[in-house]
């Protein structure tokens, strides 16, 4: 029978079921592996539930450094009988399944063309333990120390990662790492040896591993965000409490212990943004962490933000719609719901993080252009960069930069006679000054309002001040192209007619897919989109092109629209392709998809269409 | 409502207050309310409350919701920031407003329908936590703006201008301020200024959550026969429980009072209250008698008004969240960023 074979490249799944302490033993393996210097990326698959439903923690090991998800399973850790039939499926010809088989397996659940590793996992523990919980938590801890045996991961690496979870509780320390050495001992005496090996090298770097839910919050932190009012949403919660834990540390005034920050758990989404337009309003840095649904409650608040101009940073962690959709699941369709939040004609600023890296970079970033252009901006990550750990570049900061407060009239201005008026575009950029409440007692008070005004913030019905102020509100969107993050060009190696965008969590993926792509010759010119509004240099990169795939991780190919609607580019050189099952998007997936379509592009197009 | 334009010039003998501002400095623009209308009486005794208190009018912030009522903070405080949000919101976004400043006077301006019907969530919560501010609901029971529906403060069995009954239970905005945890709630009516100024007053000095709900006659959808919210009901069922005296912290008692017939309540910042009781019986800083004082006499159709519950020892939300001193405001990288040496150990324990 074929055997898969693989030193540092190949996929572990971790089939359990939720609440049974699961997904920190899985992560110690995926962590052992990367203290070994080879990359990898774990993936959590979980259900919207706290205990008893089943549950996926996937790693990839990828001594290349590949983090999106692949696609297949090379090794099933099948731990779940309600899922068996399926994780069973899902392992590749040659595969492993690892399976406790303290009751015996029929053969006909099973596959002749796999693995099949059994160890009795439910025996061993309850001849170790008498206690049902230590039991369960335990049981997970004997395939940890089976796995390392297997794959030969170093058993020191998971004592350590021990001794540093349990600083200070020496008890449960050594109980675990009995645990490790009983299903080692076990797995050396009893298991045959696999074809998956990890062997030691040194491809981690300096490179860190964070979810992009803590990174986003500390990139509010290093910002300056004083304000962060939040409504607990899946797959966002994590970056207010990120926050909450970060500023108990980093924001404590050393004189009088005092926090020079203040989060407000809301009583709903309309409550957390209508929170963070005031504060906005008055001066302060605020945020607000959301999903889908909460951005469908925001989007009043979102108008009057952009109307009455209010700095506004809101981080959109992305999920499965539409309605409650895929709360647990992946996906990036919320980006029309954002780019026109709310009634009117509304555009919105938005930010496309790529990892948690620029999650930290791109929400710092968000406070400076909420602030430089007075107007929402949503930093639109999503639960695969959000609630997965990640190897990425370290977080770095320039102590030397200041914060861009925006244009702000101070009370010494108003005294030396500028004529303030709220709504009066003085630089032609679109971008008018405001003043905080209170700066002066005679001049620059103003009365904001979500209705129609003019420049000087006076209630008007009048159609020319309205119009007046809509075309500054597009003088102020085109400023904006200037101020957002440029896209990222990845240039084949030779000329390419054919091209794609992609952006967000897509971008691992995509690289891989690339390098995969080039290997059966097939090149293409790739542009990463980081930014809404679109720059001339992706309507340049299009027209470049005589085809465009656009990859999108949703099924409207809602950036298509916005590329079309917005850019103005020709909808016949795009071509969308959609990936929205809720699972991230594979390389396997953008590989197929491409070489697919080129195969027919070439076909039809060859004798027509010389650009080639 | 008046075409005129106000005279920018005020008169030299105006009475200047500590601050050095004459009362004409507390306006803002010409009202555009129907005449006759409550919500500019009240207007005109926020305006009075303000001179009186020496306050700058630009430490006053004043936001509001939608509605006539959230129209009138363009009507006073003309060189005060104002902020009209949106319907029934207005809660939230003076929460986050105070965040952001701990140092200015926050003035939140609502309706009925703003306040009990469409934001009543918000209504309920902003006490909930606490937020310094004052509260002012005009209350008059009726939709203004568009044209005299029915609100939730409606009482059941009033009738509409054009006769239909209200089926519905009324929400007392000062009963459910009680019961969400308000530190200080009094009710008025717009056409008593005596009762109302000195409330005003009190809240504004009161360091916690204070709601005052005005019932505020609207002059046209809901003055007629029938209804419970008209100037004329509301005069002959109006039951003061007490009469306030305001001293701000500075001033010297001077008054004298009968002994037995007032209660003194010191505030948290020294001012004095001193409520001459009107209802022997009633103690303002008995929150669950409060309670059922207000529900015993809405039973009798009558409407009580005063100041019907203070807590003196109030805390806020900047105390309970232990925020500095300082506005948040004005803050800068120097006190908000951790730097790059912080982050390189975080970085470090990321591996």
């Amino acid at each position: 029978m074929q055997k898969i074979e693989a030193v540092n490249d190949f996929v572990i799944k971790f089939a359990n079921i939720n609440g049974s302490g699961s997904a920190s033993a899985n992560e110690l393996v995926a962590r052992a592996i990367l203290r070994m210097g080879v990359p990898v990326s774990p993936r959590n698959i979980f259900p919207s539930n706290i205990q008893g439903l089943p549950t996926w923690f996937e790693v990839r090991v990828t001594e290349r450094g590949y983090l999106g998800r692949r696609g297949g399973v090379d090794m099933m850790v099948a731990m779940n009988p309600q899922t068996w039939d399926q994780d069973v499926r899902e392992i590749e010809t040659g595969g492993y399944l690892f399976y406790d088989n303290s009751r015996p397996l029929p053969r006909s659940r099973s596959r002749d063309d796999i693995h099949v590793i059994g160890m009795p996992l439910t025996e061993l523990c309850n001849n170790t333990y008498s206690d049902p919980r230590q039991r369960q938590l335990f049981k997970n801890i004997l395939y940890v120390g089976a796995l390392a045996h297997l794959l030969d991961i170093d058993p020191s690496e998971i004592e350590t990662l021990f001794g540093q979870q349990f600083k200070g509780k020496e008890k449960l320390l050594d109980a675990n790492l009995q645990a490790l050495k009983v299903g080692r001992e076990y797995a050396r005496e009893n298991l045959k040896p696999i074809g998956l090996k990890v062997e030691r090298r040194d491809k981690v770097g300096d490179h860190i591993f964070v979810d992009g839910n803590t990174a986003a919050a500390l990139g509010c932190v290093y910002g300056g965000a004083t304000v962060c009012a939040w409504y607990p949403i899946t797959p966002s919660s994590s970056v207010a409490e990120a926050f909450i834990r970060y500023t108990q540390k980093l924001r404590v005034d050393p004189k009088t212990g005092q926090q020079r920050c203040a989060v407000v758990q809301a009583e709903d989404e309309l409550a957390s943004i209508g929170m963070v337009v005031g504060a906005g309003w008055n001066g302060a840095r605020a945020f607000t962490a959301t999903s889908g649904p909460g951005i469908s409650l925001m989007s009043e608040f979102i108008g009057l933000a952009f109307f009455a101009e209010i700095p506004t940073v809101l981080i959109n962690v992305q999920r499965g719609g539409p309605s409650t959709g895929m709360p647990t699941r992946t996906q990036q369709s919320d980006i029309l719901a954002c780019a026109y939040a709310s009634h009117g004609d509304t555009r919105h600023v938005l930010l496309f993080p790529e990892d948690p890296y620029e999650c930290f970079e791109m929400s710092a970033q968000a406070l400076d252009l909420a602030e430089r252009l007075q107007t929402p901006v949503f930093v639109m990550s999503d639960l695969d960069i959000g609630m997965n750990q990640r190897l990425c570049r370290p977080f770095a900061w320039d102590d030397s930069v200041e914060y861009d407060r925006g244009k702000v009239m101070t009370r010494e201005a108003l005294d030396a006679g500028s004529d303030f008026g709220r709504y009066l575009d003085v630089d032609g950029d679109g971008i008018p000054y405001r003043t905080y409440p209170g700066t002066h007692p005679t001049k620059g008070g103003y009365f904001t309002r979500g209705t129609t005004k003019n420049a000087y913030a006076g209630y008007s019905e009048a159609g020319a001040d309205y119009v007046d102020n809509m075309q500054r509100l597009l003088r102020k969107f085109e400023t904006a192209k200037s101020l957002v993050p440029l896209p990222v060009l990845t240039a084949a190696r030779y000329p390419a007619r054919f091209a794609v965008i992609f952006y967000g969590s897509t971008s691992p993926a995509m690289h891989e897919a690339l390098d995969a792509l080039a290997e059966h010759g097939i090149y293409l010119n790739a542009l990463r989109v980081r930014a809404f509004p679109f720059q001339n240099e992706i309507v340049d990169f299009v027209a470049a092109h005589s085809k465009v795939f656009v990859f999108e991780q949703n099924l409207d190919g809602q950036l298509t629209t916005l590329l079309i609607n917005e850019a103005g580019v020709d909808p016949h050189s795009l071509v969308t392709v959609v990936h929205y099952d809720g699972t991230p998007i594979t390389a396997r997936f953008i590989t197929q998809a491409i070489a697919d379509r080129v195969a027919r592009l070439n076909v039809h197009s060859r004798k027509a269409d010389r650009v080639a | 409502m008046t075409y005129l334009a106000k005279p920018k010039l005020h008169h030299p003998s105006l009475a200047k207050n500590r601050v050095g501002y004459t009362r004409r400095d507390y306006e803002g623009k010409i009202s555009t309310l129907c005449a006759g209308c409550g919500h500019d009486s009240i207007s005109a005794a926020i305006i009075q409350a303000c001179w009186e208190l020496d306050i700058e009018p630009h430490r006053v912030a004043k936001l509001s919701g939608i509605g006539c009522s959230s129209k009138t903070p363009d009507y006073f405080l003309g060189n005060s920031h104002g902020f009209n949000t949106v319907h029934g919101r207005m809660p939230s976004v003076l929460t986050g407003a105070n965040l952001a400043n701990r140092e200015l006077i926050y003035l939140g301006v609502s309706g009925d329908g703003d306040s009990a019907s469409i934001g009543l969530g918000q209504f309920a919560h902003v006490l909930r936590r606490g937020v310094n501010m004052t509260y002012i609901v005009e209350n008059n029971g009726v939709y203004g703006l568009t044209k005299g529906q029915f609100s939730a403060t409606a009482d059941k069995g009033s009738k509409s201008k054009r006769g239909q009954a209200n089926n519905d239970t009324p929400i007392d905005l000062a009963s459910l301020a009680l019961v969400m945890g308000a530190t200080f709630v009094a009710r008025s009516f717009s056409g008593d200024k005596q009762q109302l100024v000195p409330l005003i007053h009190a809240a504004i000095a009161h360091a916690g959550a204070a709601v005052i709900d005005v019932v505020s006659p609207c002059i046209a959808f809901n003055n007629h026969s029938g209804s419970t919210k008209s100037y004329d009901y509301v005069r002959e069922h109006n039951e003061a429980v007490n009469r306030l005296d305001f001293f701000p912290q500075r001033d010297e008692i001077t008054a004298e009072y009968g002994a037995g017939e007032i209660i003194e309540v010191r505030q948290h910042d020294d001012s004095v209250l001193r409520l001459r009781k009107l209802h022997a019986e009633y103690d303002p800083t008995d929150r669950v008698r409060a309670m059922a004082y207000v529900h015993e006499h809405a039973a009798r159709g009558e409407v009580v008004t005063g100041l019907l519950y203070v807590d003196p020892e109030a805390c806020d939300l900047h105390r309970q969240l232990n925020t500095i001193d300082e506005p948040l405001n004005t803050l800068g990288a120097a006190e908000l960023c951790p730097g790059s040496a912080v982050l390189e150990q975080i970085n470090a324990s990321l591996r």
